[in-house]
């Protein structure tokens, strides 16, 4: 029964019989669609058409339907049609076919793509405002929370605080150790380089100190605690959120601002100058080694050179900005994990824009601090 | 063609399953028939869906053999969407794609065929099962539990598989909305002359649209045959199963 399919068309006068033979069926498919494609004019030409089913060896829903439309593009057009030799354990399914697709809703227009464009537009704007207020509640929910811990320094989950501490601080120092003395040996070795051609080699370490210790420090390790932490806060509270974990927290009577986030947010705020901390002695030491290696300058010197360079305010400078930074970081990450909805896919997108959204805001963050710090003459 | 090729859709011989030391499947072996609706009960956590998943190839086996429909299943699982089709539990729709696109997603993937005819195929998926062409744009998000089952349903139809296998479809559905379903399987059966392999713990299904049932219980099939004869039964689990209280009450109430 491994024949191919055929369709048999013999016009008298005006009536048409068509007999489809072999196996209707959708492993064919391709073979169909030829078949019937190549009788529809031979059908809009005649004004009867017949369709005998005595051949058919087999069907499924697909060939039924090809054979299905056929016939209605015969009687769309005032002409009859009409179905012979229909074998009996075909006849529940041609019955079945008859009734469906007969409601196609109309096809919506294609949309105007200067509205399209202006919709977009109007509503990142829209958005964007959105984006604000979610961020302004839930600092505004934190700071009652915080509020709330200090007048029953108790309620504070001190377990759940101390686990969050030890997944994004103490497991990330070995990861922040690596880049950021990569990147201070990076800066020392591009400062010789170019420092050596106009003899002021030995200004390296003033760079490497001021640069490492006033803005990259603390900005890389932001950067990465945003895509190391932050995504997993996202994706962790996202996760609950999807499993009505959260919903759950609140029938019991209990914050989930103060038992999910206010954890993992002060947790945060503990690490990340801790880490900017070991971030910047590991950056001042790959920049010593490289002057060691590839500038020729002893260790005691670039030690002696760094102590004159650089003073406790450039230190104080980096190290006050690393806790605003993981306020913002851990706000942005939370509130967007709140934003999840019940798919796979929204919980991808609010991670990545909350990766990409809590890096923006660091950065402009930076530089705000700049400014202002540059304005009182730190 | 040899006659049990003929006869039986899915054939089940010593199948042993097991997860580290746990034996769940001990020399099970359970024959379909070709276009019957076979019910399978057991105790919850009792190897049901394990023996369903096996026999679909998503959990290995240690030894036994299955043939469906004549052929052995070995473990890749190529070629299975035209063998058969699965409604999962939960649905398992593809949440990124609208309804249209997860009932054209086993057509697309297997057959060559224009765009045009795959639409109306999906539609007609769709209206089969009870849905309307207008919910054809929706995302598997926007649909409540009953929807999910159908449209479900529809894709796993996709192809006109021989077999198709339930795990539990009625099961989160009301009364009414299981009652329907349960009907449309009996229906698609007799057009589509499908056979169905379904897991299920609902009494009113097993009476209803089901043409034998299986027992499972120690990783064992107990006893099978027409419902009536399972009411029968002298096994102690299918007794408790079908004596208990609640499945009682049940059948005084549809007596």
């Amino acid at each position: 029964m491994n024949s191919e399919p055929l369709l048999l068309a013999t016009s008298s006068g005006e009536e048409l019989k068509l007999c489809p033979e072999g196996p209707w069926i959708a492993a064919n498919v391709s073979m169909l669609e030829t078949l019937s494609r190549s009788v529809g004019a031979d059908v809009d030409q005649s004004r009867t058409v017949t369709l005998d089913m005595s051949g058919v060896s087999a069907l499924d829903t697909l060939g039924a339907w090809v054979l299905e439309k056929l016939s209605r593009r015969a009687s769309s057009s005032g002409q009859s049609a009409e179905f012979i030799g229909v074998a009996d354990h075909f006849s529940g399914l041609m019955d079945e076919v008859r009734q469906v697709n007969r409601h196609t809703p109309a096809p919506t227009p294609a949309p105007n793509p200067v509205l399209v464009r202006l919709n977009d537009l109007g509503k990142s704007t829209v958005g964007a405002r959105e984006d604000i207020t979610i961020f302004l509640q839930m600092l505004g929910a934190l700071f009652m929370a915080v509020i709330g811990v200090l007048r029953r320094p108790r309620s504070l989950r001190l377990t759940s605080l101390i686990y969050q501490l030890y997944r994004i601080g103490w497991q990330a120092i070995p990861i922040v150790v690596l880049i950021t003395f990569l990147i201070g040996a990076i800066i020392a070795q591009q400062g010789f380089f170019h420092f050596r051609r106009f003899g002021a080699e030995s200004y390296t370490v003033d760079m490497v100190g001021i640069l490492v210790l006033r803005e990259l420090g603390v900005l890389i390790v932001a950067i990465m605690v945003a895509g190391r932490s932050g995504s997993a806060y996202t994706a962790e509270l996202g996760s609950m959120k999807m499993r009505e974990e959260i919903d759950a927290l609140s029938t019991m009577g209990l914050d989930p601002v103060h038992v999910l986030i206010l954890p993992r947010v002060v947790a945060l705020v503990i690490a990340l100058p801790i880490l900017a901390f070991i971030g910047s002695i590991a950056a001042l030491y790959g920049g010593g080694l490289v002057a060691q290696f590839y500038g020729g300058m002893a260790p005691a010197i670039y030690i002696a050179r760094l102590h004159e360079a650089i003073s406790v305010a450039h230190f104080e400078v980096g190290i006050l900005k690393a806790p605003f930074m993981a306020l913002v970081i851990g706000v942005v990450a939370c509130s967007e994990g709140l934003r999840v909805k019940g798919s796979a896919e929204s919980l991808g997108r609010q991670t990545t824009t909350s990766v990409v959204k809590s890096i923006f805001l660091v950065i402009v963050l930076d530089g705000l601090f700049a400014i202002f710090f540059a304005s009182i003459g730190m | 063609m040899s006659e049990s090729q003929e006869q039986f859709a899915i054939r089940v011989r010593d199948l042993v399953v097991g997860f580290g030391r746990q034996t769940v499947l001990d020399h099970l072996s359970l024959d379909v028939r070709r276009g019957e609706i076979l019910g399978l009960v057991g105790a919850s956590g009792g190897g049901k869906s394990v023996l369903m998943r096996t026999i679909i190839g998503l959990i290995p086996r240690q030894g036994g053999t299955i043939e469906v429909v004549g052929r052995p299943i070995g473990g890749r699982t190529e070629g299975a969407a035209t063998t058969w089709g699965i409604l999962f539990q939960q649905g398992a729709l593809f949440s990124s794609l609208t309804v249209r696109q997860n009932i054209q997603f086993p057509l697309r993937e297997n057959l060559v065929l224009s765009q045009e005819l795959m639409d109306e195929i999906a539609i007609a998926k769709l209206e089969m099962v009870g849905l309307r062409a207008q919910d054809a744009d929706k995302y598997p998000a926007e649909l409540s539990g009953g929807m999910t089952k159908r449209v479900a349903l529809a894709r796993a139809l996709a192809l006109d598989p021989p077999i198709l296998f339930l795990d539990e479809p009625t099961s989160g559905l009301d009364p009414i909305a299981a009652g329907d379903f349960d009907a449309l399987i009996g229906t698609l059966q007799k057009t589509l002359g499908l056979t169905v392999f379904m897991v299920t713990h609902d009494l009113a299904s097993l009476t209803t649209v089901c043409d034998r049932v299986a027992a499972l219980a120690d990783g064992k099939i107990v006893a099978i045959g027409p419902m009536r004869e399972l009411l029968q039964s002298e096994h102690p689990w299918v007794r408790a199963y079908f004596h208990g209280k609640r499945s009682q009450m049940l059948q005084h109430e549809m007596r």
